[in-house]
């Protein structure tokens, strides 16, 4: 199987202008940043809470505590694939005990992740809401999941995949949408 | 990468990818030490089988800490009270287990290539947990993955395992293990207890406990397993104990400062090792157990799967 790249949604200012966004969404929607704190998701959704986290310290003046999150222990295909990927550490240095907790990610989909990120969340205390920021929503939601701040709203087809490249990870910042050709 | 392996039988099959993986793994599973919830949903309605066919605390109790830890089901049979008793064979007992729908089966023998035999009869996952005097891979995993925590690399370390090397699995396991990911491994004992063509493994052989502690960066201190040897291989235990026995004094003579010290468990304490020993900051008995739980929760995770991929984001 190869990949075609289709066509660029996001360029490298569009990250950013996105990113910006959302930061002062996020302000708004929570008037302020009291008891606010960013999750990031591994692998991408973790760059991605570290610039939303600088962006809104920026606008307010106020830090806001950053953490990582690895959903692999919480997923829900764990029996079914035959091999299993890397766990890798989970690092929320902070109590999230009645705060408001905004979980990044890169890409939402299926809605899955998400959900094994809740579960992974409320096993780690329990926080008085939890929002959800993403850079792209591609659709084909299988659970009842939606997102309260978003990068760009893109309709995909379940054959094409959505890739954000991110500096931190990728060396450039960039969301293409690409599709996936049988030999 | 991602690990595909069906079975984790031994370290000498292993390559230093798949080590590594599981030690990688391991290193957030031992974070749920640290949690008040101390439960993952990872391996919920699946059924890991602790057969073991020869006594054990702490591997067992480490295998069945690490599987209700992450919501697997465990049973746990011991061959005392079990119908191997009433002269079940090994490969019915196996099926029977098969049977019971275990996933995994977690079986410690007396015999070598035991768990090798189970492996192929049948379709559970086999994670062998001690068999005869061959492999006790998960021990090494999690004396590996003990030095990692406490130096920071293994690559270019030099490892002396100290006692019966002749009959410890768990030298063995260590021997391939710390080989693969770049240490250079030292044996010392008293000559009828270190095997013969060691030297080809590239190991350094010493029968002077000083010698092999010059320089060493961790000793592994074995137990003397009075239970698999026969007698007259050496004199008395209060020989032992000066020639090979690691006392504070010998450390303060001969070890670096920052030694890293070992042991499996359970220690004959006064013969291979002293109480004060055991007690010294730079020994790692206690974090081991903990880091044992760990690095089997990393084992039955990576062994939790089953056919065919069902990918989702």
């Amino acid at each position: 199987m190869s990949f075609v790249e289709k066509a660029v949604l996001i360029n490298e200012p569009g990250v950013s202008r996105a990113l910006t966004r959302i930061a002062h969404q996020i302000i708004e929607a929570n008037q302020g940043v009291d008891r606010l704190c960013l999750v990031g998701i591994r692998t991408r959704g973790v760059p991605l809470a570290k610039r939303l986290g600088a962006e809104i310290e920026r606008i307010e003046q106020t830090a806001v505590p950053v953490g990582i999150l690895d959903i692999t222990l919480y997923r829900d295909d764990v029996a079914t694939r035959s091999n299993q990927p890397i766990v890798r550490e989970t690092n929320i240095p902070f109590a999230i005990d009645g705060k408001t907790v905004v979980l990044v990610d890169d890409v939402l989909y299926t809605g899955r992740t998400v959900r094994a990120a809740m579960d992974a969340l409320m096993d780690l205390g329990r926080p008085a809401r939890i929002q959800l920021a993403v850079m792209v929503d591609r659709g084909h939601r299988e659970l009842p999941i939606r997102a309260d701040f978003v990068g760009k709203n893109v309709p995909t087809s379940r054959l094409e995949e959505v890739v954000v490249r991110l500096r931190e990870i990728d060396g450039e910042d960039r969301v293409v949408l690409i599709e996936r050709q049988s030999p | 990468m991602e690990f595909t392996r069906k079975d984790i039988l031994g370290l000498r099959d292993m390559s230093r990818e798949e080590i590594l993986a599981i030690l990688d793994t391991a290193k957030p599973c031992k974070q749920i030490f640290s949690r008040s919830v101390k439960k993952l949903p990872t391996m919920r309605g699946r059924v890991v089988v602790n057969l073991f066919y020869e006594p054990s605390t702490r591997t067992r109790a480490s295998f069945e800490m690490a599987g209700k830890w992450m919501s697997a089901d465990v049973l746990n049979f011991s061959v005392s009270t079990s119908s191997v008793t009433k002269g079940e064979s090994f490969t019915d007992t196996a099926l029977t287990m098969q049977a019971l729908g275990a996933d995994i089966i977690v079986i410690r023998h007396q015999s070598a290539g035991a768990p090798h035999l189970l492996a192929r009869t049948t379709q559970a996952r086999v994670i062998n947990a001690g068999d005869g005097i061959h492999e006790h891979p998960s021990q090494a995993l999690l004396d590996l993955f003990t030095i990692r925590e406490r130096k920071g690399t293994i690559e270019g370390l030099t490892v002396t395992i100290v006692g019966d090397i002749l009959h410890s699995r768990v030298a063995r396991s260590n021997i391939w293990g710390l080989q693969k990911l770049g240490a250079k491994v030292r044996v010392a004992g008293p000559a009828t207890l270190i095997p013969p063509g060691l030297d080809q493994l590239g190991v350094e052989v010493y029968t002077d406990l000083d010698a092999a502690l010059d320089g060493a960066d961790v000793v592994n201190v074995l137990r003397i397993q009075l239970e698999r040897q026969k007698p007259g291989l050496f004199p008395s235990l209060r020989e032992y104990q000066r020639l090979f026995g690691i006392t504070r004094e010998r450390l303060q003579r001969v070890a670096r400062p920052d030694v890293l010290i070992l042991h499996p468990g359970p220690a004959n304490l006064g013969v291979e090792i002293t109480p004060e020993v055991m007690e010294d900051p730079r020994c790692a008995v206690r974090e081991q157990v903990s880091n044992g739980v760990a690095v089997r929760m990393a084992m039955l995770y990576l062994l939790s799967g089953g056919q065919g991929d069902a990918l989702t984001h």
